[in-house]
């Protein structure tokens, strides 16, 4: 499945008030998808994005937090798996943009590219729910159960690159950005 | 951890914080998050106690820098943390604070155990290298930091927290000397 196609599905299940963290070209193809003030796009580099999403999730435990990570991301911060999955983050939904390259960094291949099971490893860290899809039909048709099973759930989305969106770095890093959704957060 | 100089005998005897001081300088910031790695330095006089105490939520994490924006990321809802570990994560962690904590402008609180520190000199003097650059180290990134060696140091604690939330800014307590538990 293409990575636009599968995020186009997930966006009718996103709630408003859910916070959705999201990295590097997932983050830019769901900017440009789904522009919402609750958006959390600044997480720095080397993998964080999950480690963001358990902080607001442990703060947060009214919402739901979606974390739209990316492979090579996840593999320069395995240990989240087993942090999030000890925490017992009920609200917590990983979702993972596997295309096995480093797609921002001239699409270079992960080590073990063609080898590495990230929903086994999610699943060997004990999370409540795993699941690996490479068809978005079977994708979309589980999304509602994903989404309403108690966290923390790893869905790892086994696609190509889709639409090429723009890569706008300087919005990721912007106090703009940290501005719209510390407000967006706290307006209630 | 890092190569430790051998305490030699006649090394003064100092005295060292209270564990139970720090604990209630936390608190007294108002922090009841507690994200952290162990770290010998801390580990009986801090972490253990707060492991047991029901006005902390701890969670523990594989590595330093995932606390980094644990903590970061709690702080936009005004929820107050502290990150625990050794100076050896602190090293590992630098790109983690310069991006969140500098660049993102957000609150990460920092208590650092300096594993290796002879008890009884100020961290820029030990033999240990992984020890004596941690103070030039923040410096050099102009993140701010303070001292807690003896009794007493304690007292600055929810001052120092207080600021780094007023201010959006990260705060590294250097733990120089092993907590007492009481």
């Amino acid at each position: 499945m293409y990575r636009d196609a599968a995020l186009k599905a997930l966006i009718p299940y996103v709630r408003e008030d859910d916070i959705v963290v999201a990295v590097y070209q997932s983050c830019f193809d769901w900017l440009a998808l789904n522009p919402r003030d609750l958006n959390y796009v600044a997480v720095g580099a080397m993998g964080q994005a999950s480690s963001h999403g358990l902080g607001l999730a442990l703060a947060n435990p009214d919402r739901r937090v979606i974390v739209l990570d990316g492979d090579g991301s996840l593999l320069m911060n395995l240990g989240t798996l087993v942090t999030i999955a000890n925490a017992g983050a009920q609200n917590l939904y990983h979702f993972l943009s596997a295309n096995r390259v480093y797609e921002v960094n001239g699409s270079q291949p992960l080590p073990g590219a063609d080898r590495v099971d990230f929903a086994a490893m999610a699943w060997a860290a004990g999370y409540a729910g795993v699941q690996r899809f490479t068809e978005l039909e079977q994708f979309s048709v589980a999304l509602p159960q994903v989404l309403s099973s108690a966290g923390p759930q790893f869905v790892s989305m086994e696609l190509t690159a889709g639409a090429p969106y723009p890569r706008d770095y300087a919005y990721i890093h912007s106090a703009q950005a940290r501005t719209s959704f510390r407000e967006a957060l706290n307006r209630r | 951890m890092v190569a430790s100089p051998q305490p030699t005998e006649d090394a003064p005897q100092v005295a060292h914080p209270s564990g139970a001081a720090i604990i209630a300088a936390i608190k007294a910031a108002g922090v009841g998050e507690i994200v952290a790695l162990p770290d010998i330095v801390t580990s009986d006089g801090l972490l253990w106690p707060i492991s047991r105490d029901p006005d902390f939520r701890l969670t523990r994490i594989c590595k330093e820098d995932e606390g980094v924006s644990i903590c970061g990321a709690m702080s936009y809802n005004g929820t107050r943390a502290v990150l625990m570990m050794q100076q050896t994560g602190l090293m590992d962690s630098l790109n983690a604070i310069r991006a969140i904590g500098v660049d993102y402008e957000l609150p990460v609180v920092m208590m650092v155990g300096l594993q290796g520190k002879e008890p009884h000199i100020l961290p820029d003097q030990s033999a240990s290298y992984g020890v004596r650059i941690i103070r030039p180290v923040l410096d050099a990134m102009r993140l701010s930091h303070s001292l807690i060696e003896e009794p007493g140091d304690e007292d600055h604690v929810p001052q120092a927290i207080e600021e780094a939330y007023a201010a959006s800014k990260p705060h590294i307590f250097l733990i120089g000397r092993a907590p007492e538990a009481s």
